[in-house]
């Protein structure tokens, strides 16, 4: 037989305030105009976005600033239809890595603007390399979800 | 490169919901078997290494403080790792590498989680820094679902293939789990269970992904001279190889896992092992998915990049094949984080001093023990062999 254990409750809440730094304020003022911002090494001859303050490869500080591409292809993708504790929006849900043109990392986000109904119905609509683009918020608040998703390109 | 450093003794706790115990008295059955086991005595211990998950996981910040008592560290150097997923590996290096230093001759290495206690979706958030990512990688199973992907679309693996797989590697392990004590999930499955199980995040499903486990693992490990003074079975550290990537998602493939390939790269170098699957016995590699082992088979050099589905599928890697993985049935069926690597060497570590019971591969002489951890930056191998 199963026996029942006392559990106690406890909740721990503390908040932060996480300062974002020259290059992420920039990055999210940005936002509130609708375009998105990265930065490029000159010694790598790459592009980070979301703007970076430093090359993640050679550390070099970065100063260049780049109005990157709305517009990009899927990379890989996966889909929830169950909600879980910080998810972005209520399920289902289908989240990316998107290669936005022009740039050199992948950028993570939300597609929509598909039919989200089961796995294989998201599968007709996005695959590896399906053109996808930005799909902004009404209002904007200097947030990543300022941008709404990235829809296909018909 | 330092000392030889061996294994010479450990404990599991049975892995499961255990509300039947605190967090301490959870760490302390595994402590106190450890002892008994070995015979050892807790005076002549002369360090401690303790580690589980983030403090979000633990509920209370500083465990090995927590813990003081039950791992014996009163009046002894402790000393804390923490590196999410693979703290059980990582545990294990600290322990090495504190013995092969020769600053000490016997250590006592202890991992343990209790996950039925917190959230640990909620956990692997705070990982993640708030500005970017943390808006869109809430838990593991979306990282690794998009690993899946990329990996089996640059590799023009069907999808009906990369699914048959992962089917009969979670069929097979939860078989294996019934001949682990210790195991949580113990499950006879059909292949159409698992097909059709509720989606988790696509294409992961419900028996593609380990459990929330609460357990602790225990572990002795000794210098050359300490180990012959004892007398017990020793399981020699032959390599270790860890390796790390860029912290955000997006900078790197994870298709081709760079960090995986070079963890199992300098941990063959360092052994001599020149072909993985001919020279090893057994392999107790990190599965909390499926999908994640057969990328794992390719990572490690067990088999080219686009194979390991199809030799999944022929039986390469299951008990009686050629290079049998996980038959304690892995972290698919017992999770219980900062203890799950930890338990990844005890169980390579049995397996080559012939202590494996139901599980043991017969002969098994040289076997691998991997985790890996981060979001998906840090991966850890450990190779052990029953000669020095």
């Amino acid at each position: 037989m199963k026996k029942d254990y006392n559990t106690m409750e406890n909740v721990i809440r503390l908040p932060h305030k996480y300062a974002a730094g020259q290059t992420f304020a920039r990055f999210y003022n940005g936002l509130k105009e609708s375009k998105i911002y990265g930065t490029s090494c000159p010694a790598c001859d790459k592009v980070f976005v979301p703007a970076r303050s430093f090359c993640p490869s050679c550390l070099t500080n970065l100063s260049d600033w780049v109005e990157v591409s709305q517009e990009g292809e899927v990379v890989s993708w996966t889909y929830s239809n169950k909600e879980f504790f910080g998810m972005p929006g209520k399920p289902p849900v289908v989240i990316a890595l998107i290669r936005l043109d022009g740039t050199d990392c992948d950028f993570l986000h939300l597609i929509g603007g598909i039919n989200k109904d089961d796995p294989d119905t998201v599968k007709s609509s996005i695959k590896k390399g399906t053109r996808v683009r930005a799909a902004w918020n009404d209002d904007k608040i200097g947030h990543m979800l300022d941008i709404k998703c990235f829809e296909p390109v018909s | 490169m330092g000392r030889p450093v061996a294994i010479i003794g450990s404990a599991q706790t049975n892995h499961g919901k255990r509300f039947d115990v605190t967090y301490p008295e959870l760490v302390k059955e595994a402590v106190d078997a450890v002892f008994e086991k070995t015979g050892i005595s807790p005076d002549d211990i002369e360090g401690v290494v303790s580690g589980t998950m983030p403090s979000m996981m633990e509920g209370v910040a500083l465990t090995h403080f927590y813990f003081a008592e039950v791992l014996r560290s009163v009046g002894k150097p402790i000393l804390k790792t923490e590196t999410c997923g693979s703290t059980g590996i990582s545990l294990a290096f600290t322990g090495y590498y504190w013995v092969a230093s020769g600053m000490a001759d016997l250590i006592l290495v202890v991992g343990s989680e209790k996950m039925n206690e917190g959230d640990s979706q909620a956990t692997m958030t705070t990982v993640l820094e708030p500005f970017y990512q943390r808006s869109f990688i809430a838990g593991a199973p979306g990282v690794f679902s998009m690993q899946s992907q990329e990996w089996s679309v640059k590799f023009g693996i069907p999808e009906e293939k990369v699914r048959a797989a992962a089917t009969r590697l979670s069929v097979d392990h939860h078989n294996d789990a019934f001949d682990n004590p210790h195991a949580h999930i113990k499950k006879r499955l059909t292949e159409e269970e698992v097909n059709t199980a509720r989606i988790i995040t696509y294409p992961v499903r419900l028996w593609d992904v380990c459990p929330n486990s609460d357990g602790a693992c225990a572990m002795i490990f000794a210098s050359e001279a300490m180990a012959k003074k004892l007398g017990l079975k020793a399981a020699w550290v032959k390599g270790i190889g860890y390796s790390g990537e860029e912290y955000w998602f997006g900078d790197s493939e994870k298709a081709i896992w760079q960090c995986a390939i070079d963890a199992s790269r300098q941990a063959y170098d360092m052994a001599g092992i020149k072909n993985p699957r001919k020279e090893l016995d057994v392999a107790e590699v990190y599965n909390p998915f499926t999908f994640q082992e057969l990328l794992y088979y390719e990572c490690f050099g067990f088999c080219d990049f686009g194979e390991a589905c199809d030799l999944t599928l022929k039986g390469t890697f299951s008990r009686e094949g050629e290079l049998p993985c996980d038959p304690s049935g892995g972290t698919l069926c017992s999770n219980p984080i900062g203890a799950t690597g930890l338990n990844r060497a005890a169980e390579a570590a049995l397996q080559v001093t012939g202590q494996a019971g139901d599980h043991q591969i017969p002969g098994a002489k040289l076997s691998l023990a991997h985790a890996m951890g981060g979001v998906d930056q840090f991966n850890g191998v450990m190779i052990l062999g029953s000669e020095k």
